[in-house]
């Protein structure tokens, strides 16, 4: 889920999903989705009508063994001189017959006490749990090959215990989405207000796993018809009934003689096999929301502009950081998406500028695309940005570089998600040191320590040696802090530094941010929603709504003269008898972009 | 670390015990007279008698199991009921077949899967359409029509490699590799499907997340970004699915040591099940599960040296 959730946070307000289509007809939209189920069903009904459409499968001829195609038997004689067409439809009767009833067992099984599991959670989900993981690590095959030894060799029976293997994979699917449903806020608002539990199971519960368990069906009967077909393929099941893997037994022991034979069984199992896979990945598409965006295609790629399409004519130019015209797009042709248009910032040296504005004003794509690391799918479209007089718009990837981290350095706003929690602390402040500054193992975990001092750590050494899962995220965003110093930048984008800490913690670093920037004479670009972070601590600031900027100035002249509406709004909504730096909930707006996690 | 291995090695061993137990029980259940199987319809009854007690079968079943286990634990499998072999022997003989397949298919998956799930999973667009199709038809088709593909084509119509037999690797390395090769290829395909797809999406939710971003912004290079910090988050994940994969690939293997008549123990699981040779199919049982148990705890050690919050857990 947490992956979900932080992967949210990238989608800018106009990229959200296009509303979808019913499923029905969003599945006869897929090509996929269509012709996989059109082949099923094809077999499907050639299996069901074998009686009618072809002879007995046991009647055999010896004089026609191996004897070709003729009428009424199109596709020839096997060894032993019975008609392949009619065994190989009565063979998929009880090949698929087979992975039905296992498929039935599994899901009577899997689904209920996955539900109860899920819902109930407590002893029962320990014990069905624990069993679950039990049966998935036994090998499916030795266990069929071991229960036909106890159960005889019926294969019906097989089959049986073959549902009770698969199982748990309807099991754990159910419990997880379950217990995932249980704890959301709709499910509780109906338990409070005296809804009963078999009522919340049917209307809230149920819906959600219903496409889940569609997908998994497909799938499982795959695996069932597979593992049916290898079981008949040794030999070992109903010797007498005829199987699309006991046709492939049969056929390999005359392989030698007329490999052909393998092709008709081989084929309709292989057919049958594939189209319920694809059917699943196409269904999967189909029922549930893609959760994944579709890939960035190429052409948007390229159409990163090349160039500066901003001369200097839009007033003198800052030192530090000046940008102009700025445009930020996802998407591309029609369907493109402008979430910033013509934003014009500058930042001079030992300059604090805020950038404020709600949710999904576009404030930190435009930090974003000052560094110039922008989500997938996003791009400069237009505009023009100079940091330290280098203009970076159409920059090659490998000169960019070269400004991040030694001239602009990033401050991000959601501390525990941005540490890599594969790595130490210390390694990963000493990586970019030992890249950047060239320094030696030990001078860069000397300097790392000696930064963690710098942004009042009180114990360095351990800090450094911590997994970010093992320090908490005040502690986490002066590491942060640390790291973005580290190289000596001279700009500083920070987005949002404060939104995700407490509010004794929330001070603190900003009166470290401020004591650094002093000291260092850094020009910050600050990205914010809160006025009283603005008031405490920037030169100047410009505020945003809906991609644009609307009013730029100095603090004291912005905040306590507005000129624009909005901005008007903005400093009322904060100064009404609240306190004077009230924690500010950001709505839950269209967009994620702003929303602390 | 120690902690958590210790934790991991409990649990195994208690499957073990739990695995064995459930065996033992079910399979003393179906009240075959093995006795008379064994000396036939026409022997006295006393002597059939007598041939009960021996095997112990006279006993009740926790007895039984209760001596099996006291054995079993003393390093004694007992001896089969049909060929008097001993059990813990004939597996010594065929399990380094088998183990040697097993290692051979993990080695393949591990490099190709890693290839083909990071190429995709970076490039996207048409490599990862191409990849992710081949891997949903690699998974689905079924194992063992593979593997009459891979006969077919590169044993009877190329000759490349012999269709049957196994050379063993003390005997000949070459010759070795020649009889494993295509069982390898044939176990491999679903293996590489299966975890290259994990890899693809595992690289893809690494690749969003808020880390990677900050460590471009420090302006660390793609690459080293790529193979130091997002391929060691997204293998995690990956190894867990190649540890369930491993006991997917014991049952194939069971179907191609057959396919290629390799000695190995797949193909002695067949032989002795159809006979009902309780105390070999019991050394069969627990031999996979220790397998499937050793495997598991090294990928959980690993994901726990990979993820350093997992060792918490």
């Amino acid at each position: 889920m947490s992956e979900a959730l932080t992967s949210d946070n990238h989608l800018p307000a106009g990229a959200a999903a296009p509303r979808r289509a019913k499923p029905v007809r969003r599945f006869l939209r897929n090509p996929q989705a269509v012709i996989s189920a059109l082949v099923l069903g094809v077999v499907g009904g050639a299996v069901l009508l074998a009686p009618l459409l072809s002879t007995d499968p046991g009647a055999a001829e010896l004089s026609k063994a191996f004897a070709g195609a003729e009428p009424g038997h199109p596709l020839g004689f096997d060894s032993a001189g019975r008609d392949v067409w009619s065994r190989l439809l009565h063979g998929g009767r009880n090949t698929l017959g087979g992975a039905l009833i296992a498929l039935a067992v599994a899901l009577s099984i899997g689904v209920p006490s996955g539900l109860v599991a899920g819902y109930y959670g407590k002893w029962f989900d320990a014990v069905a749990n624990w069993a679950g993981n039990f049966v998935m690590a036994l090998p499916a095959m030795v266990v069929l090959l071991a229960s036909r030894a106890i159960l005889g060799p019926t294969m019906w029976v097989l089959m049986v215990v073959l549902g009770v293997l698969v199982a748990p994979s309807f099991f754990r699917l159910v419990r997880g989405i379950v217990a995932t449903v249980r704890g959301e806020l709709y499910v509780d608002a109906a338990r409070v207000s005296g809804l009963r539990d078999r009522r919340i199971i049917a209307r809230h519960v149920l819906i959600v796993v219903r496409a889940p368990i569609i997908i998994q069906i497909a799938l499982v009967a795959g695996i069932a018809i597979s593992l049916q077909a290898g079981l008949e393929f040794l030999g070992i099941g109903s010797g007498d009934l005829p199987t699309w893997g006991a046709m492939l037994n049969e056929a390999f022991q005359n392989v030698q003689r007329s490999p052909l034979f393998m092709l008709w069984p081989g084929l309709a199992l292989g057919i049958t096999s594939a189209a319920l896979v694809l059917l699943a990945s196409a269904l999967r598409d189909v029922l549930e929301d893609g959760g994944t965006p579709p890939p960035r295609p190429r052409a948007a790629r390229r159409a990163r502009v090349s160039a500066p399409t901003t001369s200097d004519s839009a007033g003198a130019r800052a030192a530090l950081l000046s940008v102009r015209d700025l445009a930020v797009s996802y998407g591309s042709g029609a369907s493109a998406v402008d979430v910033v248009r013509g934003v014009d910032i500058d930042v001079a040296e030992g300059e604090v500028v805020g950038l404020v504005g709600q949710s999904g004003s576009g404030k930190s794509q435009t930090a974003f695309s000052v560094l110039g690391i922008l989500p997938e799918g996003g791009r400069v479209s237009r505009g023009s940005i100079l940091i330290a007089g280098t203009e970076v718009v159409g920059l090659p990837e490998k000169r960019y570089r070269a400004l991040r981290g030694g001239v602009v350095a990033y401050v991000p706003q959601e501390p525990m998600t941005n540490l890599d929690p594969a790595f130490t602390v210390g390694g990963q402040l000493v990586e970019p040191m030992r890249l950047r500054l060239g320094l030696s193992r030990k001078a860069a975990a000397e300097r790392a320590l000696e930064l963690l001092r710098q942004v009042e750590i009180a114990d360095p050494r351990r800090v450094f040696d911590a997994y970010p899962h093992e320090i908490s995220g005040g502690m986490a965003q002066r590491v942060l802090i640390a790291g973005a110093m580290s190289c000596d930048p001279k700009l500083l984008i920070a987005d949002e530094p404060t939104t995700a800490l407490d509010v004794t913690v929330q001070a603190e670093v900003l009166e470290l941010l401020r004591r650094l920037q002093a000291e260092r004479g850094l020009g910050v670009l600050l990205v914010t929603h809160d006025l009283g972070v603005v008031a405490d601590l920037c030169d100047r600031v410009a505020v945003m709504n809906a991609g644009r900027i609307v009013e730029t100035g100095r603090t004291a002249q912005v905040l306590t003269r507005p000129q624009d509406p909005y901005t008007r709004t903005l400093i009322e909504a904060v100064l009404d008898d609240a306190p004077a730096r009230p924690a500010w909930v950001a709505p839950r707006a269209a967009d994620g972009a702003e929303v602390p996690a | 670390m120690l902690r958590f291995a210790v934790r991991r090695l409990a649990a195994g061993l208690f499957l073990l015990f739990v695995v064995s137990f459930v065996s033992f029980v079910l399979l003393s259940v179906p009240n075959l007279d093995v006795a008379r199987q064994l000396l036939g319809q026409s022997a006295p009854q006393h002597a059939v008698d007598a041939k009960t007690a021996e095997l112990g079968l006279d006993q009740p079943i926790l007895a039984r199991y209760a001596q099996w286990l006291g054995d079993a634990l003393a390093g004694d499998l007992g001896t089969s009921w049909f060929t008097s072999e001993n059990v813990l022997t004939a597996i010594g003989h065929r399990l380094p077949v088998t183990l040697s397949l097993m290692l051979g298919v993990t080695l393949v998956t591990a490099v190709l899967a890693f290839l083909l799930g990071v190429w995709a999973g970076v490039r996207r667009g048409a490599v990862d359409r191409i990849v992710q199709v081949l891997g949903v038809v690699g998974y689905a088709l079924p194992g063992f029509l593979v593997t009459l593909v891979i006969v077919l084509v590169f044993a009877v119509q190329l000759r490349w490699f012999p269709a049957i037999g196994y050379i063993p690797l003390t005997t000949s390395v070459p010759g070795w590799l020649s009889t494993v090769t295509l069982p390898i290829l044939s176990l491999s395909v679903a293996a590489v499907a299966g975890v290259s797809q994990q890899v693809r999406s595992s690289v893809i939710d690494v690749l969003r997340q808020d880390y990677v971003r900050t460590l471009r912004a420090r302006g660390l290079p793609p690459g080293r970004v790529l193979f130091r910090h997002v391929l060691r988050n997204a293998a995690a994940p990956a190894l867990t699915v190649l540890g369930m994969q491993f006991v997917g690939l014991l049952g194939g293997a069971v179907l191609v040591e057959q396919i290629f008549g390799l000695p190995g123990i797949g193909s002695m699981t067949v032989t002795y099940t159809t006979r009902g040779d309780t105390p070999v199919i019991m050394g069969l049982v627990m031999t996979t599960v220790v397998c499937v148990v050793v495997i598991n705890l090294g990928v959980d050690l690993l994901v726990g040296w990979l993820n350093p919050k997992a060792r918490a857990a």
